[in-house]
């Protein structure tokens, strides 16, 4: 069996391949102590490999499982992933906790990449932050974002700045679910950057744990005008794409 | 290091012993993770390790002996500053500690924050007090080149007397002609500082030792085409650097018997890497003393490093001054125009540097360029688009980062790297 472990700054995924086929996937949040939480999503498998990716790459290493493991970076085994779930895949985005990264892939071999240098300006975390601005579970921050209407420009991409500047927003008694809107237009305009930095060619796959926030993925396809499904191709489950890419690295 | 012979010198250079001792602490700390941990060193990297562990402590003794007998020291910040003269003037020509996170909070009051790690690091070295080289020096020379760099040395002249040099901003005839202008007032300080006159034998002199010093070096870089590689990016990083500070006929002495054990080296296929490991050539700002954070984050994603296309590297070695002028005009001129071959992104337009990294990449065989800007550093920021489309028309990957002296981005920095070196493999 070989364990694919995507050690992110929110959440930890597991994808198990057993001869080609995926067996198991599992997530758990990563905590302050993603070791424990590693021991804990790793309960009761055997693995013959395990390949790391995420921040947490190199935790694998203290594991100590008794079996082969190696390392790869989010980068990698999200193109590995996206281009095993859609073959014809060009771009994939992925947005994550603490990171963006836009990668310009060929066969599942990225060609260039871009990420985001030092801080989570525009990442999951962005979204995390401000919802409880708003004080509503990050689940539901994309729906009720949906429901705004005219939503007033953010400029900042920064999380702190852009909460001063939703709070001066909310005194001037703009609509919270607009200004809702307004960050989540805020995402897009910073992705789309990116996207376009390492050249945007369709299909792009979108993939992390913010694809699965229906609101940045309308705004996303509206941007690219993109048809989702077609242009725009988003896994089932989009957080298990790089657990995915890491199992598939041994198993190819 | 801490000898008490040195301690009584650095007091009397009026360091702050505390904050010098916390450096040299740090520094010990930080050489012994990124230097002492490598594999496969060459027996020549004992000279390297010697020399640094000594750099604040045998070499400023020896600096502050040559004072005693009458000897100036000249220090600078800039490859711009000719040595030449300074050699045949018998004054020693160093560079100024600019490479450490050191007195930021204090280099702030006097620059803003928004100026790039090795303008602040110089200025908050002097401020500390934890410079050995500035404080001894008896003349401190600076240069208009960027916009920060000019700025900053006007307020570094509050606190320490800087002769600015004025660098044309751009390769036209006028720009040479008041370059020549600008090494002719140098020299005639030099002489006023040192009492010393520079006659053509001195000059002649001088610019065979500076040559000298460059062949070494060039030599080096040639060696590093070589695969397996055999020598890591550090250490040959660290060559470059310890160039700016020990005494250059014993550097050059020395470079050159490394580079014997390197031809041995690469007779018996032998290196400090694996053959096929990727190999990066390194292009953009000097990474100054002890600035060796992107390399020891590219050689531990197992790359290796074979080149530096930056002032602490080839822009400083790659032309020699033309050695046939024996009058002091042709000396001067063969001096002005090997000075106006450097590719320094100040200049405008710089098209020769994209020519040159080109070049380089393809001579020492280089699987992708990074790019290394200092966050702030706009002139070599903007060049990162042209070199990255040089580049690219012929076919070699690379990779832009912009970063500074810290460590927060520290781990971002690892994983664009590693994903960069597994687009190679």
């Amino acid at each position: 069996m070989i364990v694919g472990l995507d050690i992110g700054s929110r959440s930890i995924e597991l994808a198990a391949m057993d001869n080609g086929e995926m067996v198991t996937t599992r997530q758990v949040p990563t905590t302050f102590d993603p070791l424990s939480q590693c021991k804990k999503i790793l309960d009761g498998l055997r693995p013959a490999s395990l390949v790391g990716t995420g921040y947490g790459r190199n935790l694998i290493q203290q594991l100590a499982l008794g079996c082969d493991f190696t390392a790869i970076t989010e980068i990698k085994a999200h193109a590995l992933g996206a281009a095993h779930l859609f073959p014809e895949a060009r771009t994939v985005l992925d947005i994550g906790g603490q990171d963006t990264k836009a990668m310009a892939v060929r066969n599942g071999k990225v060609v260039k990449f871009e990420m985001n240098d030092r801080c989570a300006a525009g990442t999951g975390k962005f979204l995390e932050y401000t919802a409880g601005v708003f004080q509503i579970p990050i689940e539901e921050f994309g729906p009720y974002a949906m429901q705004g209407k005219n939503p007033p420009e953010i400029s900042s991409v920064c999380t702190v700045f852009a909460e001063t500047e939703a709070t001066s927003l909310m005194a001037r008694g703009e609509k919270p679910e607009a200004i809702a809107l307004g960050l989540h237009k805020t995402i897009i305009k910073r992705t789309i950057n990116m996207l376009n930095r390492v050249g945007l060619t369709f299909p792009l796959v979108f993939c992390g744990g913010v694809a699965n926030n229906p609101c940045i993925r309308s705004l996303l396809a509206t941007a690219i005008k993109a048809e989702t499904g077609a242009d725009l191709l988003i896994p089932e489950t989009p957080d298990m794409v790089g657990a995915l890419g890491a199992a598939l690295h041994l198993s190819q | 290091m801490t000898q008490a012979s040195h301690r009584e010198m650095w007091e009397k250079l009026d360091l702050d012993l505390d904050a010098h001792d916390a450096l040299l602490e740090v520094l010990g700390k930080f050489y012994g993770d990124i230097y002492m941990s490598q594999e496969n060193r060459l027996q020549g990297a004992e000279y390297l390790d010697f020399v640094l562990s000594e750099v604040h402590g045998l070499r400023i003794k020896e600096i502050r002996d040559a004072q005693a007998e009458g000897r100036k020291v000249i220090g600078s910040f800039c490859v711009f500053v000719p040595e030449e003269i300074a050699l045949a003037a018998d004054a020693i020509h160093v560079g100024l500690c600019a490479g450490a996170e050191a007195g930021t909070d204090l280099a702030e009051q006097l620059v803003p924050r928004n100026t790039c790690a090795l303008i602040k690091s110089f200025i908050g070295f002097k401020m500390a007090k934890i410079c050995p080289f500035t404080e001894a020096s008896d003349m401190i020379v600076g240069e208009t080149t960027c916009d920060g760099k000019k700025k900053a040395y006007e307020a570094f002249n509050e606190i320490a007397p800087t002769y600015v040099m004025e660098v044309p901003q751009t390769k036209t005839e006028t720009a040479h002609e008041l370059w020549k202008s600008e090494v002719i007032r140098y020299l005639a300080e030099v002489e006023k500082l040192t009492g010393k006159t520079i006659t053509p034998e001195r000059l002649k002199a001088g610019i065979k030792t500076a040559n000298d010093k460059r062949r070494a070096l060039q030599r080096l870089t040639a060696l590093r085409a070589a695969d397996p590689a055999p020598i890591s990016g550090r250490d040959a990083l660290l060559i470059n650097q310890i160039s700016f500070y020990d005494e250059p006929v014993r550097f050059t002495e020395k470079i050159n018997e490394l580079c014997d054990e390197l031809e041995n080296r690469i007779a018996k296929q032998e290196g400090v890497a694996p053959s096929k490991t990727p190999r990066l050539l390194l292009s953009g700002c000097p990474m100054a003393v002890p600035n060796w954070k992107l390399p020891y984050v590219v050689e531990g994603a197992g790359a290796v490093i074979v080149g530096e296309e930056s002032c602490i590297g080839t822009r400083n070695t790659r032309d020699l001054v033309d050695e046939s002028g024996e009058t002091m005009e042709e000396m001067i001129n063969a001096i002005v125009s090997r000075y106006m071959k450097i590719d320094c992104a100040c200049f405008t337009p710089n098209n020769e540097r994209l020519e040159n990294v080109t070049a380089m990449a393809n001579d020492l065989n280089a699987d992708g360029v990074i790019h290394y800007s200092l966050l702030f550093c706009q002139p070599y920021a903007h060049e990162a688009f042209k070199v990255d489309a040089a580049l690219q028309a012929e076919e070699i990957p690379m990779l832009a980062i912009e970063t500074d002296y810290s460590m927060e981005d520290i781990e971002q920095l690892k994983t664009r790297v590693e994903a960069f070196v597994e687009t190679l493999s």
